[in-house]
């Protein structure tokens, strides 16, 4: 039974394509371009969570896939650098398939699905389970960089309050939360503060990776491509997540362990198996969750109906959708 | 004959000096100048377009004037000019030792957030982070607003518009301020309600000894509630003095059309 | 201020006032003219004149409620002299609070508010608990016969007679120094008009200076030490 369970991802999986396309500046961007982004991420990291405006540029795809990551990571990466990209913890789903050929034909950068083996990596909503060194980069794609803009939606303004450190009004959706659900029920993008001051959008990452985020030995680079902002968290530096005094932030917890590898402190995802209603929880890193099987170790093999289906359908793959 | 000096007052909450405002040509409101004490209920009279709300717009700190000074009295520093201190400690000010109560209370409240978060916001904004603390809070005021609690958790835009002028009382009064700007507080409200919350108003501005400025067309607000009245026209203040004797005994041409003007009930 | 002796409690002179009636052609109505008397404590200064002669207008400008167009008028406020034509706002509203007291012909009051609040709340402006401030409210209108179901009502809806007597009440609760009183016996019968004589007297004997128009020939005699006649003023003027 144990060597048809596989991950669901795992099918997916690409070879990385190491050959250089010809006719492109390395990595895509012009010089001037990469420079100009270079200059914004370092002011970035010289202030860490506040927003840099760059000049965003047109990408070979549409903004929401990522633009915003691909020019930081475009601006960041080198020849010898070894490129692993996730989209909600999986390296096999469309987003990082492309976004990781695309750099393996404009820069011919190698590629990989290791976390321990990159030393750029670039996520849409996750963080990887493995812990990051201080080698590593990790380059967030960010659809909406403002935290304030729920609440005020002028820009101009939400600067301003960014500048004079007003940052009250944040607690206010923490508040309706705990007025309405008796807890804080936001469970993504979830707030934090960075270095004692500025409030930032972590981008859609669960809560459960905020505390990764705290004093994390590899560089974390924010790059929001429609807006057309840059934020970066220098290595080591303090993230806290915003709460109350008598309701603490706390991160998600599961019953269930990964089936398929039985890890008991990972991000789980939650696996329609077939039309019965059967699932399955699964570890979203599918890299940290192939390590741990590598290794031995093994997962339940969800519920009782996942023993009547041979195999995951193809089309039941990806590990979800937008939350 | 002399007459002793043996008022002991504290020094004035704000001091107006000089304030003339330009909108290009037109002149907004030209050289108005007056000290409010801690306490002191101001009323600013005039019809539309006679500089009330220019003036009031320029002494609360939300416009700049072109000419003139006003310097507030902070807690730690003395007499400040609004408007050679920093923005920061400006809008902090604006949001703990001073309240504004707009007439429009879309303009002074979150419609989008509840009515407990509504009070609760300038508390988290000068740093409590304590839930309970917070949420306790906003039920004492929406009480001595008279307001029901039960409504604690439902968004200002389903409240009428008497309940939505309260709750941004509520809002503004929870830090406990020491000076509150009324811009019409009562106007668009029907009488009914109109009478009960300038009774509400009159109340909590004694008992709390809170300093006042409230611009307003109607003579009946300011005869409640302020102690002292400035009467405005074309930009000018044409009359000032104590309320009852302004109104009872007007000198100004204006002021006396004013005061005639007011149709017999 | 060495000019008065210790019994003096309030003294006016050169008095004038007139109206200028701007929106009416600026037609200018003089009232009087260099007014000049004194009121001391215990005594009850009557101002006589016929209808239409200025006393209501004197009495209102002594509470710095009309504005004079010039003399003085110096009051006794706790140790101080004042002149209320030159003091600030908020000079007067203190004395007012303190030491001027002032019974309107026609009672206006804040709208809703109970009439047992309307007579507590000065004196909780004085700085008296509520506790004893309730009490001696309620003494004040139980001897002015305010059934007690009422005191929990506005008074706008009151007769004449009984909104008269919560005016009274409402300056009566107090120990003014001064009291300027404009006919408050006027609509009150027989027996209610006794007491709010034994008010005044009351306080003429406290050593308050009362000043006040009275129609009422027998309340005249029953309160009046003196008269001060209005109409000559003007005369003079």
């Amino acid at each position: 039974m144990a060597d048809v369970i596989d991950h669901p991802s795992r099918a997916a999986a690409t070879p990385p394509d190491t050959r250089a396309a010809t006719g492109y500046n390395f990595a895509y961007l012009d010089e001037q371009t990469k420079r100009m982004i270079r200059r914004a991420i370092l002011k970035g990291v010289a202030i860490p969570g506040y927003q840099v405006p760059f000049g965003s540029r047109e990408m070979p795809l549409p903004y929401g896939w990522g633009t915003g990551g691909i020019q930081v990571t475009a601006a960041v990466i080198g020849p010898d650098d070894t490129l692993k990209v996730i989209d909600q913890g999986a390296d096999d789903t469309t987003n990082a398939v492309n976004i990781r050929s695309f750099f393996a034909k404009t820069a011919g950068v190698a590629t990989t699905e290791r976390t321990t083996e990159a030393s750029v990596i670039q996520t849409r909503h996750r963080i990887p389970e493995t812990p990051l060194t201080e080698d590593q980069i990790l380059v967030y794609q960010v659809p909406i960089p403002e935290p304030l803009r729920w609440l005020e939606p002028r820009e101009a303004e939400t600067r301003k309050m960014h500048a004079l450190e007003e940052y009250g009004a944040m607690h206010v959706s923490l508040y309706e939360d705990i007025a309405r659900y008796g807890r804080i029920i936001k469970s993504y993008n979830y707030p934090v503060k960075v270095n004692d001051r500025y409030v930032m959008a972590p981008s859609p990452i669960p809560k459960f990776d905020n505390p990764k985020m705290d004093r994390m030995p590899a560089l974390q680079l924010f790059g929001a491509g429609r807006e057309k902002r840059i934020y970066a968290v220098p290595p080591y530096t303090k993230v806290k997540s915003l709460d109350f005094e008598d309701h603490p932030f706390t991160v998600e917890s599961w019953e269930q362990s990964c089936a398929l590898c039985g890890a008991g402190d990972s991000y789980l995802d939650e696996v329609v198996t077939d039309d019965k209603g059967g699932k399955m929880f699964v570890c979203s890193d599918s890299d940290y969750c192939e390590q741990r099987r590598d290794a031995g170790h093994q997962g339940d093999g969800g519920d009782s109906n996942y023993a009547t289906r041979n195999e995951i359908p193809e089309n039941e793959t990806s590990s979800g959708d937008d939350r | 004959m002399t007459v002793d000096p043996v008022f002991q007052r504290p020094s004035p909450l704000l001091q107006v000096r000089g304030i003339t405002h330009r909108y290009g040509h037109h002149i907004g409101c030209r050289d108005v100048g007056f000290d409010l004490y801690p306490g002191e209920v101001l009323g600013i009279v005039g019809e539309s377009g006679s500089g009330k709300t220019t003036l009031l717009k320029c002494i609360s700190g939300q416009m700049e004037p072109s000419e003139g000074s006003v310097e507030y009295q902070t807690r730690d520093a003395g007499l400040i000019d609004l408007f050679r201190m920093s923005e920061a400690r400006r809008r902090l000010l604006m949001r703990t030792d001073w309240g504004i109560v707009y007439q429009n209370p879309r303009d002074g409240l979150r419609m989008r957030v509840s009515a407990g978060a509504n009070v609760g916001e300038r508390l988290m904004a000068i740093g409590d982070r304590h839930y309970g603390h917070i949420r306790s809070e906003a039920v004492d005021w929406l009480e001595r607003v008279e307001m029901d609690i039960g409504r604690i958790d439902d968004m200002p835009h389903t409240f009428s518009g008497g309940m939505q002028q309260r709750l941004q009382i509520a809002r503004n009064l929870v830090t406990k301020p020491r000076l509150v700007f009324m811009d019409e507080p009562t106007s668009g409200l029907d009488v009914s309600v109109q009478a009960r919350l300038l009774d509400l108003i009159r109340g909590l501005v004694r008992t709390l000894g809170i300093a006042c400025v409230i611009v307003t067309h109607d003579l009946g607000v300011v005869r409640l509630l302020s102690h002292r009245l400035m009467v405005m026209k074309g930009g000018s203040v044409v009359e000032s003095g104590l309320t009852d004797q302004v109104l009872d005994d007007p000198q100004h041409p204006y002021t006396q059309l004013l005061v005639s003007s007011i149709l017999p009930v | 201020m060495t000019a008065f002796d210790d019994t003096v409690m309030l003294h006016a002179q050169g008095l004038a006032k007139h109206f200028v009636l701007h929106n009416q052609g600026g037609v200018k109505i003089d009232v009087f003219d260099n007014v000049e008397f004194t009121a001391r404590q215990g005594e009850c200064v009557i101002l006589a004149g016929p209808s239409g002669s200025g006393k209501s207008t004197l009495l209102r400008s002594l509470y710095a409620n009309y504005k004079p167009q010039a003399g003085s008028i110096f009051v006794r406020h706790g140790a101080s002299w004042v002149d209320l034509c030159s003091a600030q706002p908020y000079q007067i509203l203190e004395i007012r609070r303190d030491t001027l007291g002032y019974v309107s012909q026609f009672l206006r009051v804040i709208p809703r508010v109970a009439t047992l609040d309307l007579v507590t709340e000065p004196l909780i402006g004085q700085g008296l608990t509520e506790g004893a401030a309730r009490e001696r409210a309620a003494t004040i209108l139980t001897r002015l016969r305010i059934p007690e179901a009422l005191w929990s009502l506005p008074p706008a809806t009151f007769s004449g007679g009984e909104q008269q007597r919560v005016n009274i009440a409402m300056t009566f609760v107090q120990d003014y120094p001064i009291l300027l009183l404009d006919e408050p016996t006027a609509s009150l019968d027989t027996e209610n008009c006794q007491t709010v004589i034994d008010l005044i007297n009351e306080a003429k004997a406290r050593g308050a200076a009362v000043i006040g128009i009275f129609h009422d020939a027998d309340v005249r005699g029953a309160v009046g030490t003196r008269f001060y006649d209005v109409a000559e003023t003007r005369q003079a003027a």
